[in-house]
């Protein structure tokens, strides 16, 4: 296999020493230590470190430093990543440490935390980082104990040549390999030979997390930082007119208070940067107490800059566009129209869903340091390239000005994608005169949009006499776009099928929210599959296996955007796993769906409290995300996604009066808490052997669909409208 | 802005702040100690929790004045043990809990503040004494065994 990194990834540095980072922190001071458990003893570090490559350190004692490259949102690709390095490099998982790459695109490609993508597209490029590296070890052993390199074998981070018994650590090699030509061609090993990928590695910042080690943006504290808020207008339709300083600035600790502008004429920002709300204040002080406390006493002006907007407006308009709105043809299978009107027998139901603040746990906030010659940025974003771009375009600097580093992020779920919030970070800085943190409150963050969209989406079917599907007709908006994939099941099943979409206008900000439009869109369809099932007088699961029968003998259409065996088999999987044949005696409800190149399956066993209220009890779940790299966080990643998507489809929402959100904080805006997750989950692997794909959102979007049918179940009355608790819930 | 003597993880610390301050922003801009958490600063999401004398408070809702006042002891997760080898911690380990991480350390104090009141619980009382902290990846479960795990080590 050739390799598909270029030489210029390979930066031969012979001796690069001082590893620039420590394992392990100085505990300042403890209090009653109860060592019950015996710690594992910690890494020696070498004193001398030889760079193999950009992504590869080895030390003089055999301790490899692994390089993650990616952001690190929560989805565990800083434990997975460098998994698939050390596979290929054949080293001992537990002699590596693991550091967080800088951006450095030239070395790492692909920095971007989004669209379940790290693993899917790192698979290729990162084993053959471990594999060259191998090799370059071999090549240097080779030279050294004097024997052909065919003859060497590697395990464990030592290499044998078994003939003579002599053996040679790579850490004895490891300078001398970093001189070695890089090979062009290198084996990547049999996945039955696989040591590391398939194992479940612990998460390798969890000590870290568990004695509260400083890891995230808001942790970052420099010498000389100054703290800073910014104050954005309080409701969509709302400009920045006019403020007025003085209270603020005469309170203590107090700096500054100026306007920034976050788009200025001329600057061509990233689209990433493009939920900015343009103008707003900064204030700038000691402290972020000090700096929270004068927010309020800036007395900001705000002008009309368009039309005010609320739920129940949006509500009604989207009705409109359903029944009444030009749409876009996305997909037309056979004669739709005439099939609907030979149906015996037609279902019809509309599915709606609220707008979705991100909720991260860590408010966006971000580190930054601008001078007149370079700008520092340090903190959490998925997008770090397109943040390095937009600060160029704004300072008129040459990428080479400027640095960027990524910090464990405190949850992502899209919403750090769009960075415009370390934009405002250095725009306070570079005005300030002084390296700055800005932090947002709770009310900034969940206010400030960028939200999921509100959707609506109207689906019908035809049924024949038999009960067959002969016609499918979905028609979908939402703000700033349709949540439909035209091109997804039950596409190609059906011979006559209808997808159009309709967009709608708004002037709230919206943004992609974990499994865009999938984390609407599957749980509508598989809810109105589930009555389509019980209009056809069958088992929901027998219902949709004779849909991908048909996909998989004779699919209709060419552009079928899945899998149909795949998918099948995650449902037989699940079915057989959640005993959906036997006699259960619960509530329960089935789901599938495919989205970032994975497929998932699950059945939801529900039970109703005293009061009547959905109480999930158990989740089975089946997964095709091909090899699996590491189950341990894999599994962690779907039970996530399930608890995610059960509290969103239960309570989440943001209204709106007057263009102003009316959710501000967690008193009023529910998410799930410990009591109202699954009792259970248990999640089934298939094993296949396949290239890993997606698995930090294909567990959301299905879940709410197997909610929305176990409610049915339970209660014997459907929920169409998310959240599914409607009007039990506060505020 | 005033000085105040805190005792926190044992040790005398002095801070110079405005009384208001919670001691949540007195532990983090302050001394420097940063594994507290914010997250909603109206004592909703749990994020922020310490010991106060031993018991899981939320730092966010605590003047830094009123607590020099009461000549409280102020444990935060830096303290909770030396080298992460307090019973909680070592079982958030065994069970990977942590995804993104940031609001574990407020549900390690809980749980560790859990069951020091309640060094058996039953399921119930694991999920009445964890339902005060927010976890956004959900890591409910996980929490849930992981405090198990602690009862079973401490008991």
């Amino acid at each position: 296999m050739s390799t598909n990194k270029s030489r210029r990834n390979f930066l031969k540095v012979s001796a690069a020493t001082g590893g620039g980072f420590m394992l392990g922190f100085s505990i300042l001071t403890s209090c009653e230590p109860k060592p019950v458990v015996a710690m594992e003893p910690e890494l020696v570090m070498p004193e001398k470190w030889m760079e193999l490559n950009g992504f590869i350190k080895i030390g003089d004692n055999g301790v490899v430093t692994i390089m993650s490259p990616n952001p690190e949102i929560g989805q565990n690709v800083k434990t997975a990543m460098p998994m698939i390095i050390a596979e290929e490099l054949d080293v001992d998982w537990k002699n590596v440490v693991v550091e967080q790459g800088k951006l450095d695109t030239e070395n790492f490609e692909r920095q971007i935390a989004g669209g379940s993508q790290s693993i899917r597209h790192g698979w290729e490029p990162l084993r053959n980082t471990g594999a060259t590296a191998r090799a370059m070890l071999v090549s240097a052993a080779a030279e050294k104990l004097e024997v052909p390199a065919g003859e060497l074998r590697t395990e464990n981070g030592v290499i044998h040549h078994d003939a003579s018994g002599k053996s040679i650590g790579y850490g004895e090699v490891a300078s001398l390999a970093a001189t070695m030509e890089v090979p062009t061609e290198v084996e990547l090993k049999d996945p039955k030979d696989f040591k590391i990928i398939g194992h479940g590695k612990k998460n390798v910042d969890a000590k870290k997390i568990a004695t509260g080690k400083p890891l995230f943006g808001i942790d970052v504290q420099r010498e000389g930082m100054l703290y800073a808020g910014i104050i954005h207008p309080p409701a969509f339709g709302l400009e920045l007119k006019s403020f007025d300083a003085a209270a603020a600035l005469a309170m203590p600790g107090i700096t500054d208070v100026f306007s920034i502008d976050c788009a200025p004429e001329g600057k061509e920002m990233q689209w990433s940067d493009g939920a900015t709300v343009r103008k707003q204040v900064a204030v700038v002080g000691k402290s972020t107490w000090q700096v929270m406390q004068a927010k309020k006493a800036v007395t900001v002006e705000w002008a009309k800059a368009s039309d005010a907007e609320d739920t129940a407006g949006h509500k009604a308009k989207m009705a409109d566009l359903i029944a009444n709105g030009k749409a876009e043809e996305a997909r037309r299978d056979g004669d739709p129209e005439a099939a609907f009107a030979s149906a015996a027998k037609i279902v019809e139901a509309s599915y709606s869903a609220p707008f979705l603040p991100h909720n991260t746990m860590e408010p966006m906030n971000f580190f930054a340091h601008v001078t007149d010659e370079k700008a520092e940025l340090h903190g959490p974003v998925q997008t770090p390239e397109f943040l390095e771009k937009s600060i160029a375009t704004l300072f008129d600097m040459d990428p080479a000005q400027i640095e960027v580093g990524m910090t464990r992020m405190g949850g992502g779920f899209g919403r750090r994608l769009y960075g415009s919030f370390a934009v405002e970070a250095a725009l306070i800085s570079k005005q300030a005169g002084a390296p700055v943190k800005l932090v947002y409150t709770r009310e900034d963050d969940m206010t400030q949009g960028t939200y999921r969209p509100d959707y609506l989406v109207k689906y019908r079917a035809g049924l024949d006499a038999d009960g067959k599907l002969i016609a499918f007709h979905v028609r979908g908006t939402g703000t700033h776009g349709s949540p439909i994939f035209a091109n997804r099941f039950p596409a190609g099943t059906v011979d006559n099928y209808l997808a159009e979409n309709i967009s709608m206008d708004s002037n709230i900000s919206t943004g992609a929210w974990r499994a865009p439009r999938s984390n609407f869109i599957a749980g509508a369809e598989q809810a109105f599959l589930d009555e389509v099932a019980e209009a056809a007088g069958k088992d929901p699961i027998d219902f949709r296996l004779e849909l991908f029968d048909r996909a998989i003998k004779d699919p209709v259409g060419e552009k079928n955007d899945y899998d149909a065996e795949r998918y099948a088999g995650v449902l037989k999987l699940v079915r057989k796993e959640s005993g959906w044949d036997g006699d259960a005696g619960e509530a329960r409800g089935v789901a599938a769906y495919y989205c970032h190149n994975s497929y998932v399956a699950q059945v939801l066993h529900l039970e109703l409290d005293d009061n009547g209220n959905p109480k999930v009890d158990k989740v089975d779940c089946a997964v095709d995300c091909g090899i699996v790299v590491n189950p341990e966080g894999a599994r962690n990643q779907i039970e996530g996604g399930i608890v995610d998507g059960i509290g969103h489809a239960l309570y989440g929402q943001m209204t709106f009066t007057d263009g102003k959100p009316d959710h501000q904080n967690f008193d009023s805006y529910r998410l799930i808490r410990h009591a109202e997750a699954p009792r259970e989950i248990n999640t089934y692997f298939v094993d296949n052997g396949i290239k890993p794909t997606g698995l930090g959102e294909p567990s959301l979007p299905p879940i709410m669909g197997a909610l929305a049918n176990a409610i049915y179940a339970a209660k014997g009355e459907r929920v169409y409208d998310q959240p599914f608790m409607g009007a039990a819930l506060r505020g | 802005m005033a000085q105040f003597q805190l005792t926190v993880n044992g040790k005398s610390r002095t801070v110079d702040a405005a009384p208001d301050t919670p001691l949540l922003w007195a532990l983090r801009d302050d001394l420097g100690l940063v594994g507290t958490k914010f997250g909603c600063g109206i004592g909703q999401c749990g994020a922020c929790t310490v010991h106060i004398d031993g018991v899981a408070m939320r730092s966010c809702q605590m003047p830094v004045s009123q607590v020099a006042e009461g000549g409280n002891k102020v444990t935060t997760i830096e303290g909770l043990s030396e080298n992460g080898t307090h019973p909680v911690q070592q079982a958030w380990l065994e069970h990977d809990v942590p995804q993104c991480g940031y609001c574990q350390a407020g549900q390690i104090m809980s749980a560790a503040s859990l069951l020091e009141l309640t060094p058996n619980p039953t399921d119930e009382d694991i999920t009445a004494g964890m339902s005060g902290n927010i976890c956004r990846c959900g890591t409910y479960l996980r929490i849930h065994a992981a405090v198990k795990t602690a009862a079973g080590k401490l008991s």
